[in-house]
């Protein structure tokens, strides 16, 4: 397909030695799967499930972030209620200011949260509402930390929304007391809790014998948040968006990191050994073992199984970071299947180098792609399963391609040991349904 | 989830809960999609483009696509217009449409970018090629609802392309409003049945229910065409359907084109698909076809034959005023009683049209314009109700509650079928009471004691 001059240079195959031009905002009239600021940042901090999560700007923010993101809570349920001040043309004209802080107050009237979160949105942010100032005033008047999340729109991409997201949460850590946390504690930070993606890595971590002070972006409490700084190690899966917390933890009360992944068996594997050496603790580490031997042979035969049927069918892949698409490579491996194109909207330059060495020669990798390239992409190297978001998912089934959704619309959890067998079950399914068979282009070709 | 929703009403000014509206924007990309071989453009942050075709999706479970001006803090300092210029050039170039429709953000909008300058500038340094067409609409998202800036696109579409050629043409507008694809298939076969040549505008369907093949049309085959929308201005009359959607277009028809036009509500139930058919009646001069009269008589069967369950039940209605208007207007004439009627939408003319059509049946009746789905559940835990009818987003209350919802309007995230059956005309009205009486008839047969369990209902 013909690619826009400027396009090709965001495209390349994994062999190519031309690196991939990355991390530059969409081209003005491109058909971008790409997000903006404000979305980055309530995708983050919508987990906090106890703190009242208010829109400031126009209904659509709101409306379009009510709960479409499957981040389960194990308690309170006040992040899935939608809160937005509704910025109308007087508010346009006179300033937005009064009208929030009059929300506040009339919020924390009826929910009485433990904390809350205001998101500028562009709106807000062009008419020129002092946001900060009014969740300082709100904050001591109603006796609960209300913290700004500086999230206009058009400040940038997702990317740019994770850091106002950490900005926000670097507020609040910090604030509460850290009595009683143990030596062998560490924070989740970077999970999404997705069909209970959480709970799954919390038992491991029980049986290992760590103790989780907080989780932030995944079954999140603001009173756990607030004390997270005194866990003894940090653990941060997805990079993308939680990097920046990590690092400033380290630096302001020294709390160490590890970037770890609990997707596909061998980073999981490797995630729980890196914990359990950081503590240092043989019995630990002895606990870890047995529990990667008794996980892994646990699935391993029905990986074996499902294997044999996928064994080189391909797949493509467009995520939003990079890290998940590490992991998806090595995990679709794991199963058998091929990668032939893979892309994200927001990866940087180390993570396509990375990816290059990841994946084949001949492997499509994509910055910022379009429904109408990977479309034929798709078609082009003939591949059996697409992986992708909401607006992916359509097009996939479109061609008579199965589908595996990456994102806020999964249903299965796709952490851990159990998670790798439910992944190679759920690709299986979509793979090898007799569905695509009816599918006039694939007639024949769904099987295993 | 919601069970700790308080019952006593406080006033709140400031803020919003549950929404039971959304921006202007997605209506204007709704109805470009009803454009064949229009690309949406949204002039502003790539958010916006990226959160109205998710939503979109989710609710046709299809692929919808738009393209961006992509703003960064630079263009909200300086303007748009360096963006929407380089727009044109990228999507001439990479989608080639036929016609691209532009709508504008709030971002767009307090910064004060002038499109119809940026549009004529860009076609004279060539960014759009010969023969293609530039429409666009206003759509701030801190003025009307969803519902207005579909409205707004639609007019737009008209402003920018119906012209009257002088010789009036037999064909007749339809303005369908905001409805499903198979809502616009079902009116086009009806209007079809009175031998009357027609445009619809817009026109989803075999846009966002498209079959699958094993190709990806970017853009797929139905939608109205260009031809089409300018030959509009020659039509005869314009059948506006649904005040808040259509109105406008079908009233420029008339100031600009001299196309007269008949107002009328959306027609969904027994008496408001009376007086469109009464309207298509007058407009082709010959008698109803023996086969809608067949079809009327259906449903007034239905309805009477399942009137014991119908009657006295109380429902809560909420979502779009179109659509909210109909439906109050059919629950009412089957016995039921909305006794909660409430959109997100503006508009005080339908507080007053509520209240008229419930001024017999329902006096007192919870009624308001610019509400929220906290205040409905509010009204609903103060007297509680028998059915929820509405958009998915009253799953919330019915699970709090135990009412049984059916999903009738936009958005409709967790079920299938609204695409392809509809909800207007005879037959699709028949679907909708088959509906309801069907989750009536689930919940008596739930709640019953063996005793009352009965086999025949």
């Amino acid at each position: 397909m013909d690619l826009l001059d400027d396009r090709k240079r965001q495209v390349v195959t994994a062999g190519e030695t031309r690196a991939v031009v990355c991390d530059r905002p969409s081209v003005a009239g491109s058909v971008t799967q790409r997000a903006c600021s404000f979305c980055g940042s309530r995708v983050v901090l919508y987990p906090i499930a106890d703190a009242l999560h208010l829109v400031h700007g126009p209904v659509g923010c709101a409306a379009y972030t009510w709960d479409i993101r499957g981040a389960q809570s194990s308690g309170p349920q006040l992040h899935r209620l939608s809160f937005n001040t509704d910025i109308r043309e007087e508010e346009v004209i006179f300033g937005g200011e009064k009208k929030l802080a009059r929300a506040l107050r009339e919020l924390v009237a009826i929910h009485k949260p433990k904390g809350a979160f205001v998101y500028a949105t562009c709106l807000t942010g062009v008419i020129g509402d002092d946001v900060e100032a009014v969740c300082r005033m709100a904050t001591a008047e109603l006796g609960i930390p209300v913290i700004p999340v500086q999230s206009e729109g058009f400040k940038g991409t997702k990317k740019d929304g994770y850091s106002a997201a950490c900005r926000a949460l670097d507020q609040l850590i910090g604030t509460g007391p850290t009595e009683g946390i143990g030596p062998h504690s560490v924070n989740i930070l970077g999970d999404f809790n997705i069909a209970g993606e959480i709970w799954v890595i919390k038992g491991y971590l029980e049986r290992m014998g760590v103790e989780v002070v907080a989780t932030m972006t995944g079954d999140g409490r603001v009173d756990t948040i607030r004390r997270a700084h005194g866990a003894k190690l940090n653990i941060v899966q997805c990079a993308g968006s939680m990097t920046s917390v990590a690092k400033l933890m380290k630096e302001k009360y020294g709390v160490p990191y590890v970037q770890v992944s609990f997707f596909g068996l061998e980073d999981c594997a490797d995630a729980l050994y890196q914990i359990a050496k950081h503590f240092g603790d043989p019995e630990m580490l002895r606990r870890t073992k047995e529990i990667v031997k008794a996980e892994t042979e646990a699935v391993l035969p029905e990986l074996a199984r499902i294997r044999k049927d996928l064994e080189g069918k391909k797949a493509a892949l467009y995520v939003g970071g990079a890290f998940k698409a590490f992991s998806l490579v090595k995990a679709l491996r794991q199963i058998g299947m091929q990668v032939a194109m893979a892309g994200t909207q927001t990866g940087g330059p180390a993570d396509y180098e990375h990816l290059k060495e990841l994946c084949d020669a001949d492997t499509i990798l994509a910055d910022d792609s379009n429904p109408l390239e990977m479309a034929s992409w798709l078609a082009l190297r003939d591949v059996d399963l697409f992986i992708g978001g909401v607006k992916e998912r359509p097009v996939a089934f479109k061609l008579g391609i199965g589908f595996c959704d990456h994102n806020h619309e999964r249903k299965i959890g796709l952490a851990g040991f159990e998670g790798c067998a439910a992944f190679a079950r759920e690709v299986h399914a979509t793979v090898t349904s007799p569905v695509w068979s009816l599918v006039p282009r694939r007639a024949g070709k769904g099987s295993a | 989830m919601l069970d700790s929703t308080p019952s006593t009403v406080a006033d709140r000014v400031a803020l919003k809960i549950n929404p039971a509206k959304t921006c202007q924007p997605v209506g204007a990309v709704y109805a470009a999609l009803g454009v064949h071989g229009c690309l949406p453009h949204s002039h502003g942050s790539q958010g916006c483009c990226a959160y109205h075709r998710s939503h979109l999706t989710r609710h046709f479970k299809e692929p919808v696509m738009a393209s961006t001006s992509s703003f960064t803090e630079g263009s909200s300092v300086f303007g748009g217009m360096a963006n929407l210029t380089q727009a044109f050039s990228t999507i001439f170039e990479m989608y080639d449409p036929d016609i691209v429709a532009v709508h504008t953000t709030c971002l767009s909008e307090v910064i004060g970018d002038d499109i119809p300058t940026i549009i004529s500038k860009a076609r004279e340094e060539g960014r759009i090629p010969e023969g293609k067409v530039v429409v666009h609409c206003n759509t701030p998202s801190f003025v009307g609802s969803h519902v207005t800036g579909f409205s707004a696109m639609v007019k737009g579409f008209v402003k920018y392309l119906s012209e009257n050629t002088g010789t009036r043409s037999t064909a007749i507008n339809i303005l369908p409003g905001w409805v499903e694809p198979s809502d616009m298939t079902e009116l086009k076969r009806m209007v079809a049945a009175f031998g009357l040549p027609s445009i619809m505008l817009p026109d989803t369907s075999s846009v966002l229910d498209a079959p699958a093949t094993g190709e990806h049309a970017f853009f797929p085959k139905g939608g109205t065409t260009l031809p089409e929308i300018k030959a509009m201005g020659d039509a005869k009359a314009t059948l506006s359907l649904g005040t808040w959607a259509s109105l406008e277009a079908a009233t420029l028809l008339e100031t600009s084109c001299g196309v007269p036009f008949q107002e009328l509500d959306l027609p969904i139930g027994l008496a408001a698909t009376d007086r469109f058919i009464e309207s298509l009646r007058g407009l082709a001069g010959v008698d109803v076809p023996a086969q809608i009269e067949d079809e009327r008589g259906r449903l007034v069967d239905v309805i009477s034959d399942m009137h014991q369950y119908l009657s006295g039940r109380k429902v809560a209605i909420y979502g779009d005023p179109d659509h909210v208007i109909a439906l109050t207007e059919f629950c009412r004439d089957m016995d039921m009683k909305p006794v909660h009627v409430l959109t997100g939408s503006v508009g005080n003319a339908f507080e007053t049209r509520i209240k008229d059509l419930l001024a017999d049946s329902v006096p007192d009746a919870n009624v308001k314009a610019q509400g929220d789905l906290f205040l409905l559940h509010q009204w609903i835990k103060n007297e509680p109700v028998d059915l929820l009818l509405g958009t998915t987003y009253g799953k919330f209350i019915g699970r709090a509650e135990d009412i049984p919802l059916v999903r009738v309007g936009w958005p409709i995230l967790d079920r299938v079928g609204h695409s392809y059956f509809p909800t207007v005309g005879y037959l699709g009205s028949l679907r909708l009471a088959v509906e309801i009486i069907s989750a009536i008839q689930e919940r008596q047969d739930r709640d019953a004691p063996d005793h009352a369990f009965e086999l025949v209902l």
